[in-house]
């Protein structure tokens, strides 16, 4: 099996493969490639991302090409696919970081900056943080409600659809911090830094 | 709830492990890999490394420490000292660390903090804040407490928030290996007048001195260093302290 983590040049995705390094053992083939092609044969993919909404949006459509294979992969040919934070924000169809700016569609919603109520709380909300699973998902096998991820972001997924909300976390307000729709997942937090239990979340969504 | 968190720090130097008492008298202590690699998995939220002695001598060697302890630990990472340019960001960020601490050079020059919080994002960006009392306020040093740059810390704390740093690292050089606590004033004052995350260093004697690091002082996480490395405490002992002490930390 070939997984994919694309490579964009944007930000620092050397703990994502670490990580999936670490889960992948020699059973797994991880390829970090921003290769079309490549992506296109892979039988999974993961979108990490950092930095703004913005600039990783543009990242993207700085590769030729690399948004249609995406979207042909996780809309038209339904294979299983994984953002990570940002990765994860840019599902939505709309972000507000830094100016607006177009998402990739795939679940509506927009993204906008968490309310700190006035500097009561701190932004970036940074740290360990409890996860409240409300519905099943594949990539929480074995994986208890409350348990503590790793999060590290000023902005916040809000889906259209609340069906599709796996997790959420409480900061200041109530955040949606994983979504499940049909092959495509996605997490708020950092599964690749959240120790033992994020490696699970990791080896569970090579398992789908 | 978020937690707040326990940041056991290691200070290297030629890619092994010391901690110095006042910035001086290095101890031999470990090798970094292996250390960091106990302290994760015996609970810490998070690794700092602290390159001591970067400015005056070769630095690769915390490369190679950096990428050989990201592959075996799976918390967040940062790595500070020494720190000069985007580039230096870059190449530490590229061989596993998480974040970068900057202390000097952005003093110097405050376009690294604007600049690298653009290119890699605020997360990444940490501003190490060595603070001097002065009377009634508290005077920014660089170069490892050698320079007085006479900057006051608190209008500096709030200057790099603007520029995009995303956490303080605040540490008292009043208090820095004494073992009596942290400077709590300095550490409420710094976190009431920013609205990101502060991490609170120096003067970690006891598991007391890290309930007042959250309590009293208002920071987010807790960074020490010989409290956990000379085994007087172990980062779960810590914990379940402060959990005691009706903090939250992630247990």
């Amino acid at each position: 099996m070939n997984v994919t983590i694309v490579d964009y040049k944007s930000g620092n995705i050397s703990s994502v493969i670490n990580s999936f390094e670490e889960v992948a053992k020699d059973k797994v083939n991880i390829e970090v490639t921003s290769d079309l092609n490549k992506i296109k044969s892979s039988d999974k993919v993961v979108l990490p991302g950092q930095g703004s909404f913005k600039s990783c949006v543009e990242a993207l459509n700085n590769i030729n090409g690399l948004t249609d294979i995406l979207n042909e992969f996780a809309i038209t040919n339904k294979k299983p696919l994984l953002g990570i934070c940002v990765g994860l924000q840019m599902f939505a169809d709309i972000g507000y970081e830094e100016t607006e700016t177009k998402g990739l569609g795939w679940i509506s919603g927009k993204v906008q900056k968490i309310d700190n109520q006035n500097g009561k709380y701190k932004l970036p909300h940074i740290g360990w943080n409890q996860i409240n699973v409300v519905k099943e998902s594949k990539i929480f096998k074995d994986i208890k409600n409350k348990s503590h991820m790793y999060f590290v972001h000023s902005y916040e997924f809000i889906p259209g659809d609340k069906n599709v909300i796996s997790a959420t976390t409480d900061y200041s307000s109530n955040i949606v911090c994983s979504v499940e729709k049909e092959n495509i997942f996605g997490t708020q937090f950092h599964p690749e830094k959240s120790d033992k239990l994020g490696l699970k979340i990791l080896e569970n969504f090579i398992k789908i | 709830m978020l937690k707040n968190r326990i940041i056991p720090c290691l200070d290297v130097k030629n890619g092994r492990v010391v901690k110095g008492i006042n910035f001086v008298d290095l101890k031999d202590a470990g090798d970094p890999v292996e250390q960091a690699k106990i302290y994760s998995d015996g609970g810490a939220d998070e690794i700092c490394f602290l390159d001591i002695t970067a400015s005056n001598e070769k630095r690769d060697t915390i490369y190679d420490v950096v990428k050989k302890t990201s592959k075996k630990c799976f918390v967040p990472l940062t790595v500070g000292g020494g720190v000069r340019s985007v580039e230096d960001i870059n190449k530490l960020l590229n061989c596993g660390a998480d974040k970068v601490s900057i202390n000097t050079a952005a003093v110097e020059n405050s376009k690294v903090v604007i600049d690298s919080s653009k290119k890699f994002g605020s997360q990444c960006i940490v501003v190490a804040i060595d603070a001097k009392k002065d009377g009634d306020k508290w005077e920014v040093f660089t170069h490892g407490g050698r320079n007085n740059s006479g900057i006051d810390a608190l209008e500096y704390a709030e200057k790099m928030e603007n520029n995009g740093a995303g956490e303080l690292l605040v540490t008292s050089m009043d208090r820095d290996g004494t073992q009596v606590g942290y400077d709590i004033e300095l550490m409420s004052k710094i976190s009431s007048r920013v609205n990101i995350p502060v991490i609170a260093s120096g003067g970690v004697g006891n598991l007391d001195h890290l309930v007042d690091g959250i309590k009293l002082g208002k920071a987010s996480a807790v960074l020490a260093a010989s409290i956990f490395h000379y085994g007087k405490h172990s980062v779960k002992e810590a914990k379940e302290y402060m959990d005691s002490k009706g903090i939250p930390v992630r247990i």
